[in-house]
């Protein structure tokens, strides 16, 4: 194969690889947004104690892939549910921007919790065995493989959740309404738990798959994630959970690219241009639906 | 003296045709409704003459002026008011904030008269401040001049539209609906007080309503809307016994 | 007695002559305080930063609050007014010489800035609330990585080195009028405009409020603010980077705002300075000097077990504290109420006194 191809199937490789792990935080934030309005911006703070999480569970307890990426994304998603119950569901009735507010307050919270308690960035020992093959020039190594398979697998799971099972049609049926659906007998507080568990653990298992890649973590690693993963929710069409992926595909894409073509230093001025451009083009979003305003 | 002239006025939403070949004279001084079942595409008129939508066919001449085209607040400046079939009032701001804020127009300073609180801005808030007071008084809410909007009883609610309306000097009023959840009693009132103000304010009025004592008692002339099509026009008495009209409606016509 | 005491503060309140003589009184203060040293230069270093970070706040609070939108652009805008005034005093202006051209340089940054507050105002005629959101963190990024890559301007490493022009008086200067400004932009036609197009932007539009040209002057004056308060900033601190001006300044601001109470000047003034003064104090070496009267016995323990912590732990108590807040005060402490003396008297009587405990319970506010 021709170099040029190779470079691009390459830089594709890895595109995918940054994409999934962005779609899986993105989720989350699309998630809680569908069915609350709520902008959680505590969710990449959420992904970073994922990464930590995997930190203690490997390093303390010398457990392997597998049994680490379960344990933090129950670990997450039990510390999603506990952040909804105590700062989140209280404000429900209160204006939303009070909500994001305290989310903020929360993130900050978990930020420097966490650097207090551990003041250095850590390194995570290595959770699996990498192996790397050639093929035609491209080089392909398990790891890849597996944060972009699991990642896939897991988006694929959350879809058809959402789209096919009951609690799935109760999330969608809270997200366009959430005054009468309690009349119809639907645990509102319940679904809305398992939502924020859900996307919870999906930072989670995003966590376990970053520090896989990148195993020096620290506690500020939420923060440039967690806000590009949100962009990537609101290019998408924010609530729309295609539209998330589609999202954190397209940056992952273009930063890659970016990166690939231009000086490193481009890259956020380019992505975040190109992203303004399609706010400014869809304004709802790739594949969001506009609330049609009656006059 | 024609004052609005809508020639052939048409407007779709995606496929669906909301409006088709509209036609529309309306004199100084005229006191016209417009009638039709839910759908028929009554608001819809309001919102092309307003600019809300542009319309996709025709053209609506005020006082020689093209208002299609224009953006909403160009052709409120232009001295057309409306009010709105659910009420839409700046509810979380104060009933005399509401009725302040349509001066908005006329109100001539700059914003750096503005920044500075200088030169113009003195006078100008003063007039503001006053017509609103005056306004309010007409209506008699001014005892309510610093209640919360949203906290005003529906009736009141309605009142305060009107005014804040009014507050753009219009000589074109467009009411949707103004007698939407009242009962007889405040039918009678609010009959009482379309004429009132016709007359005190030199207005030319066009009004949307379903009810049909009050669009028979004070009209002069009624149109006839349905699926977007006019079906009739002409004095309250032909309107009544018109065959399209009376089937347009299936009989849902109560009896006067 | 206390009825009679009252009366006469209520009295004293309405006087005219009230605020030119503080306003007298304050800037007076601001020049003897630096030339006598009445106060330590730290407590003189916090008032310059409360005075900066209440320009921020409330120019925020303008569009934030006010406007109803959530605008993450402020730091971006701070930062853009700091780069031009720094670049104008160090190497343009000869301001060693000519001590008044440090005006000009922090009016030129608030100038850029307001340049800038144009272009995303310009997104704001068709898109609203979150889909803004994003389009102003894109606009504060592109700045920050715009910055980066100019090297002539120091890059990712900052310029180091700046003057230190700003003084107590300028601040004192700066803050005052600015603050004036923007509260009499309020309570002006544009002001009404702004808080019309929060309620009902179609409504707004149809009762003749040129929706754009509103919110183009808002976002230019807040932004104008922001230039100016980030032109202060750089020759206070000495030392920008565009580091300092990325998405966790934006976010302080913010705090300052919500903290303080949306659509409320008072409020921003509350929250920045509530937010600067308590940060400070929970510094070790702060609380340790203001606990040090206390008796050996008792400061000794308190100093070892919680004083010499507080430095790493004041950063997790701070958004404690704010979460507490909102949990209380949803919409801020002084959230949609005002300090009378900021209100006209012309507008006292329109100046709806919301109740925020009072909520409708139907009201699912999906707007703010």
């Amino acid at each position: 194969m021709s170099e040029g191809v190779v470079y691009w199937l390459q830089q594709t490789l890895n595109a995918l690889q940054l994409g999934s792990i962005y779609a899986l935080i993105a989720l989350g934030y699309t998630m809680v947004y569908g069915i609350l309005t709520m902008i959680n911006f505590a969710h990449g703070d959420v992904f970073m104690i994922g990464a930590f999480f995997c930190f203690l569970l490997s390093s303390t307890l010398g457990l392997t892939f597998v049994p680490t990426l379960l344990l933090t994304m129950l670990g997450t998603a039990l510390l999603g549910v506990v952040i909804e119950r105590l700062a989140y569901k209280p404000l429900r009735q209160a204006p939303r921007v009070s909500a994001i507010i305290t989310a903020l307050g929360v993130g900050l919270f978990l930020e420097n919790f966490t650097l207090a308690l551990a003041p250095y960035p850590k390194h995570i020992p290595m959770l699996m065995e990498n192996v790397t093959w050639n093929l035609h020039g491209i080089s392909l190594s398990l790891i890849q493989v597996v944060i972009i398979s699991l990642s896939l697998g897991l988006m694929f799971l959350l879809d058809y959740i959402v789209h096919r099972t009951p609690i799935g049609m109760a999330m969608r049926a809270i997200s366009w309404d959430k005054t009468f659906v309690p009349l119809m007998g639907i645990p509102v507080d319940l679904i809305i738990s398992i939502t924020f568990a859900i996307g919870a653990g999906l930072a989670g298992a995003a966590g376990t798959m970053y520090a896989l890649a990148y195993p020096v973590i620290d506690p500020y690693m939420g923060i440039m994630v967690g806000w590009k993963a949100f962009i990537c929710a609101v290019v998408g069409g924010i609530g729309n959970i295609r539209g998330a992926m589609a999202g954190a595909f397209i940056l992952g894409g273009v930063e890659i690219m970016v990166v690939a073509f231009f000086p490193s230093t481009y890259r956020d001025f380019v992505a975040f241009t190109l992203l303004i451009l399609l706010i400014i083009i869809r304004p709802y979003g790739i594949l969001g639906k506009p609330r049609i305003q009656k006059v | 003296m024609t004052l609005l002239t809508a020639t052939k006025v048409g407007h779709q939403f995606g496929g669906l045709c909301a409006v088709a070949d509209f036609n529309l004279k309306l004199h100084y001084g005229d006191l016209m409704g417009i009638i039709g079942p839910n759908g028929a595409g009554k608001t819809t008129v309001f919102n092309l003459i307003t600019g809300v939508y542009r319309a996709s066919e025709g053209s609506i001449h005020f006082k020689g002026t093209e208002l299609v085209g224009k953006k909403p607040n160009q052709i409120a400046a232009l001295h057309i008011g409306r009010t709105f079939q659910n009420i839409r009032l700046f509810r979380d701001l104060s009933v005399l904030d509401n009725v302040r804020i349509a001066h908005h127009a006329q109100a001539s300073y700059t914003p750096l008269e503005g920044l500075l609180h200088l030169g113009r801005y003195r006078r100008e808030e003063q007039r503001i401040i006053d017509n609103s007071r005056l306004l309010l008084a007409i209506f008699k809410l001014e005892h309510l001049a610093g209640e919360t909007a949203k906290n005003l009883p529906y009736g009141l609610q309605r009142r305060l539209e009107i005014a804040r309306a009014l507050a753009i000097s219009p000589e074109l009023l467009l009411l949707d609906e103004p007698a939407a959840g009242m009962n007889p009693n405040e039918i009678d009132q609010l009959m009482d007080l379309i004429q009132w103000i016709r007359q005190e304010f030199k207005l030319t009025i066009l009004l949307i309503e379903h009810q049909m004592k009050l669009v028979m008692g004070i009209c002069e002339r009624i149109k006839v809307l349905d699926f977007g099509v006019t079906l009739a026009e002409g004095p309250p008495k032909m309107i009544q016994n018109h065959p399209r009209v009376l089937e347009a409606y299936l009989g849902e016509i109560p009896v006067v | 007695m206390i009825t009679l005491l009252r009366e006469q503060w209520d009295l004293l309140l309405e006087k005219r002559w009230l605020v030119p003589v503080l306003l007298i009184i304050g800037f007076g203060l601001a020049f003897v305080i630096p030339e006598f040293n009445l106060l330590s230069v730290y407590v003189q270093l916090i008032l310059m930063y409360v005075g900066i970070n209440i320009i921020l706040a409330v120019s925020l609070n303008l569009v934030n609050g006010y406007m109803g939108e959530f605008s993450l652009a402020h730091a971006g805008f701070m930062a853009v007014g700091a780069y031009t005034a720094v670049l104008l005093t160090m190497k343009v202006l000869p301001v060693t010489d000519f001590p008044l051209l440090f005006p000009c340089a922090v009016l030129a940054g608030g100038l850029a800035a307001a340049l800038l507050g144009m272009l995303v105002a310009i997104p704001s005629f068709k898109v609203r609330g979150d889909y803004l959101a994003i389009i102003t963190l894109a606009f504060l990024m592109i700045v920050k990585s715009m910055i980066e890559n100019i090297d002539f301007i120091g890059g990712p490493r900052g310029i180091p080195g700046i003057m230190k022009l700003t003084t107590l008086p300028w601040v004192f200067f700066w803050t005052v009028t600015l603050v004036w400004m923007i509260r009499n932009f309020i309570y002006s036609k544009y002001g009404r405009g702004v808080l019309s197009i929060r309620e009902d932007e179609i409504a707004s539009d149809l009762m003749s409020v040129n929706t754009q040209q509103v919110k183009l002057f808002a976002f230019m004056l807040s932004s104008f603010c922001a230039g100016i308060a980030g032109a202060l900033f750089a020759h206070l601190l000495q030392f920008i980077s565009p580091r300092i001006f990325d998405i966790s300044k934006s976010t302080d601001i913010l705090i300052m705002v919500y903290l303080g109470g949306i659509a409320s000047i008072g409020g921003s003034i509350l929250g920045a300075t509530l937010f600067t003064v308590l940060l400070e104090l929970l510094r070790p070496s702060t609380m340790a000097a203001l606990l040090s009267w206390l008796p050996s016995f008792v400061f000794d323990p308190l100093n070892e077990h919680f004083i010499s912590h507080l430095g790493v732990w004041r950063m997790v108590i701070m958004p404690l504290a704010l979460i507490l807040v909102m949990l209380y005060w949803p919409r801020g402490i002084m959230g949609l109420r005002e300090f009378r003396g900021f209100i006209p008297r012309r507008d006292r009587e329109a100046h709806h006194l919301n109740n925020p405990h009072g909520e409708d319970p139907h009201d699912i506010t999906n707007r703010h």
